[in-house]
């Protein structure tokens, strides 16, 4: 599609991007605004963001959500990566339904999946804490992850892996020295997109952390809800800020490996 | 006990995926420093039984034995086997250089560091890829010719005892395949080593093999030298995918007198036929036989030789191959024939036939090949 | 290990391959069977069990919770939800089929704004309805343009209105359609539309006929991608729909919290996995006869 496209199209493409993008904008922009009261802007601050940083349930409820996110992306990437290996192999019995079955978490509506959770820990007797966050988001990353790390290995050549067993390289030498390799970048974008689950996950998280375990999402909602204020704007900044990096390096790590 | 048997062999190996079979009791025996090249259509499984033989699938729990140099090998990993293998797209490591990619087999039998520089250097000149200017290079950064050549190396550097090579030259365009045709054969003369070749390509089948195992529906229809299998197919599959072949049948009427003497075998319509005897031919047997264009002849009607068979039939179109001059006559409304007749210079000598003339196509009757009957 | 274990370790698995295929695939599968699968039975049990005395269930059979469901008043939420879920999968498909037509077509555009769709698509969905919010409220920002620029006297009422809840919809996931969309049109093999030319068909009858049949799998796909979102959203219309326009999911969510009626909570749930079902089920139909064709 190498001719130029009609002006409308363009025009239609342009406007809707920039409303895609225009909340966000303003949401920052007025992260910087010294007035109180959003709609008049009086002029450039930084106040909000050091207020930020004396707020010990903001810091925290931060630190914590790095953390759960940390954690549960290891585990989510490694465990998402094995399923992808296991189902990019030679088709086994039941692989249809194991990945079909993949696609349910991904599908399934947030409050769902939260309330699942909960009735299963409150019958486990397990108290919510940390690690039920943790263990939630490993559910909803997982298949994310396999699903990412699938397409990249469907699409490398499978003679490669053989090559290398010709060569001397029994099984598990051919995947560390060939496959291993050539999948680093899809098993990175996989990685990096589970810690962005985790990091903005919201709904999911509102009903299985427990009241020591406030991730930053959940502290804002709580925030919004008791009444807005431009704090709220600030560390939702921060949360944009963080998520943009991560999808600028997962763009460029996908990118630059292409051969 | 140290009698030289045969490097590779299979005894009546089968191989079914699911209720396909792939392979189907599949028997033959490949010598050492031979050449030897598994021919058929897709599906035959030919690239089946090469991967047998690498050792990527493993024989039915009762499907024969795969032995390399008189062991039975079924369950040893490819790993395990001293085989070298080049792969149909060459399967280069994106990620590697082209010395690391040819390096790759030698770290893995833990050669000396010190040994593999020169290995890698000498594999890559023995298939005239200058070291100097390919070792550091990537594989997307070279041509399709250039990555065969790749390949080979990474596969030669090793010393295998028998090289087995899946459709190499599939990719590479005419010119570039008949000189590697020729550099492989070359290569397997040199170094006494055993090629085992996949290929649909008969020509090329023809051009570099010692023997050639024709399979088709997962058997072997014919194993034999280039000569046997070209000149004596031995059924009607075999006569018309190695080279082509006009088909004639009839059902044999007397047989002449005479020592060694011939069948008259009448076709359903036209005029009868004489072919030498057999053994197999009797009295009323339908017999089919082979004849190669190359072996018809064209005359005008009432001009044939004696002794020759001939049939009269219209010429339906005359093709200029350039070496050879291919003329289709039609026999009738179903029967076609196509005759090679050698291009003697169109501008300066041309052929009398014209599209629409009546020709008498000819053979001596000891000129066509008795087919095995289905 | 030794090499010699390893290696007959290594021999067992590639012999049969389906026992290494299953090795590799059971920590993930038993983690997801234990936190997701589990979970939904228990769910589908609560919803058949008596609501206890002071939250969670007591022991019992009971279908009471999904002939409460069948209630004018919680069918009307239903219906709205249902409602502003297809709405919102309508207009997504309309803004986002041709955002993603002019991405197909940008040539060297086309990273940049690939780029620009998929950021707000991993940006905190949370962070995104507050955004709106700032923009919609009595003293936001799109009140106060309209009455800086003289179009209104009085701030509108515009938050805490279902026309909120679709537009905050719409905006959160406008990128899930536009993706998927992007994806089966660059897909397209641009000869079938030299092709279609060539035989007489203009730029119009070119897209009726052979572009938009080809890209109705990115359209099924994202209207999936849309829909059941929609239709179990629970923050959306939380921050912006206010108490007039409850959804399922705040029905759900209500349940759960001030209300304590786990079982009624969970049997909703379950009426809304039933039609996210249906949903999954006709869309898997329509891919495989795709591939099939």
């Amino acid at each position: 599609m190498t001719r130029r496209p009609p002006w409308l199209l363009v025009a239609v493409v342009a406007t809707v991007v920039l409303l895609l993008h225009l909340p966000v904008l303003v949401l920052v922009l007025y992260s910087f605004n010294a007035s109180r009261y959003a709609a008049d802007w009086t002029g450039f601050t930084l106040h909000w963001y050091a207020r930020l940083l004396q707020r010990p349930d903001i810091l925290r409820a931060l630190r914590l959500s790095l953390t759960v996110a940390a954690v549960s992306t290891v585990v989510a990437t490694a465990l998402g990566t094995l399923l992808a290996l296991g189902l990019a192999r030679r088709p086994f019995r039941g692989q249809r339904l194991v990945e079909s079955g993949l696609y349910l978490p991904i599908v399934t509506p947030e409050v769902v999946a939260g309330i699942a959770l909960l009735i299963l820990f409150a019958a486990l007797r397990v108290p919510l804490g940390v690690s039920t966050v943790i263990v939630a988001h490993v559910a909803f990353s997982t298949p994310f992850v396999a699903v990412v790390v699938l397409a990249r290995l469907r699409g490398m050549d499978r003679a490669l892996e053989e090559a290398a067993l010709v060569l001397g390289a029994d099984e598990a030498t051919a995947f560390r020295r060939v496959t291993l390799p050539l999948l680093a970048p899809g098993i990175l974008a996989g990685a990096l997109l589970a810690f962005t689950l985790s990091l903005d996950d919201f709904v999911i998280t509102f009903f299985v952390a427990g009241p020591g375990s406030t991730t930053l999402p959940v502290l804002v909602y709580s925030m919004v809800r008791r009444g807005i204020e431009p704090t709220i704007n600030a560390v939702s900044a921060v949360l944009v800020v963080l998520t943009t990096i991560a999808v600028a390096v997962a763009g460029r790590v996908g990118v630059a490996r292409r051969p | 006990m140290t009698e030289p048997g045969p490097i590779v062999e299979f005894r009546r190996v089968s191989k079914s995926f699911g209720d396909t079979r792939a392979v189907d009791a599949v028997s033959f025996a490949v010598h050492r420093g031979e050449f030897f090249s598994l021919l058929g259509p897709s599906g035959c499984g030919k690239t089946t039984t090469l991967r047998l033989l690498a050792g990527f699938e493993a024989p039915d729990p009762d499907g024969g034995e795969v032995r390399i140099e008189g062991e039975v090998v079924n369950f040893r990993r490819p790993y395990e086997r001293r085989i070298g293998m080049v792969f149909q797209n060459y399967a280069l490591f994106p990620h590697l250089s082209v010395e690391r990619n040819v390096a790759f087999g030698l770290e893995e039998h833990r050669v000396p560091r010190t040994e593999i520089p020169g290995r890698v250097e000498r594999a890559l000149r023995l298939v005239r890829l200058a070291p100097a200017t390919f070792a550091r290079r990537k594989p997307h950064q070279l041509s399709g010719g250039q990555r065969q050549r790749v390949a080979l190396a990474r596969a030669l550097v090793l010393e295998p005892a028998i090289l087995l090579l899946d459709e190499p030259l599939g990719a590479i365009d005419l010119k570039l395949r008949k000189e590697m045709q020729l550099e492989l054969k070359a290569l397997n003369r040199e170094l006494g080593m055993t090629f085992v070749y996949v290929t649909h390509d008969q020509e090329e089948a023809l051009a570099m093999s010692d023997r050639i195992a024709v399979m088709s529906e997962a058997r072997i229809a014919q194993l034999g030298t280039p000569a046997e299998v070209y000149e004596n197919p031995r059924t009607e599959f075999v006569a018309g995918f190695i080279g082509e072949a006009n088909l004639l049948e009839g059902t044999a009427g007397k047989r002449e007198s005479g020592e060694g003497g011939c069948w008259g075998v009448a076709p359903r319509d036209g005029p009868s036929f004489l072919v030498p005897h057999h053994p197999a031919i009797s009295e009323g047997a339908t017999v089919r036989i082979a004849v190669r264009p190359e072996w018809l002849d064209l005359f005008a009607p009432g001009s044939v030789p004696p002794g020759e068979n001939a049939l009269p039939g219209t010429v339906l179109d005359v093709v200029y191959l350039g070496e050879t001059m291919h003329v289709v006559v039609a026999l009738d409304e179903l029967r076609r024939v196509r005759v090679a007749l050698r291009n003697e210079g169109q501008l300066v000598n041309p052929l009398p036939w014209r599209r629409g003339g009546a020709v008498m196509v000819a053979w001596r009757p000891e000129d066509c090949q008795l087919l095995e009957l289905e | 290990m030794t090499a010699g274990l390893r290696r007959r370790l290594l021999a067992s698995f590639a012999r049969r391959p389906s026992a290494g295929s299953w090795a590799l695939v059971s920590p993930a599968l038993l983690w997801l069977l234990l936190f997701f699968a589990v979970p939904l039975a228990l769910l589908l049990g609560y919803s058949l069990m008596h609501r206890g005395t002071y939250g969670g269930v007591s022991p019992g059979f009971t279908l009471e919770h999904y002939r409460r469901f069948v209630d004018p008043l919680y069918l009307a939420v239903a219906g709205r939800t249902l409602g502003i879920a297809l709405a919102t999968t309508a207009l997504c498909l309309l803004l986002g089929y041709p955002v993603a037509y002019g991405i197909a077509r940008a040539g060297r555009w086309r990273n940049a704004l690939l780029f620009l769709v998929i950021l707000p698509f991993w940006t905190s969905f949370l962070v995104r309805t507050y955004a709106m919010i700032i923009l919609l409220r009595e003293s936001g920002v799109f009140n106060a343009v309209l009455q800086g620029l003289g179009v209104i006297s009085a701030p509108l009422d515009l938050l805490y209105t279902p026309g909120a809840v679709l537009a905050g919809l719409v905006y959160g996931f406008l990128p899930f359609m536009i993706l998927p969309i992007y994806a089966s049109l660059e897909r397209l093999d641009l000869s079938l539309l030299d092709a279609a030319e060539a035989l007489g068909a203009r730029p119009a009858a070119r897209f009726r006929r052979v572009t938009l049949p080809l890209s109705l799998p990115g359209v099924a796909a994202g209207s999936l991608l849309v829909f059941i979102p929609a239709l179990g959203s629970f923050l959306t219309p939380d921050l912006l729909g206010g108490a007039k326009t409850m959804m399922l999911g705040n029905l759900v969510q209500n349940q759960f919290g001030p209300a304590r009626n786990w079982p009624f909570g969970a049997a909703i749930s379950f009426a809304l996995m039933g039609v996210v079902f249906v949903a999954l089920l006709a869309w898997l139909r329509v891919r495989d006869r795709e591939a099939a064709a």
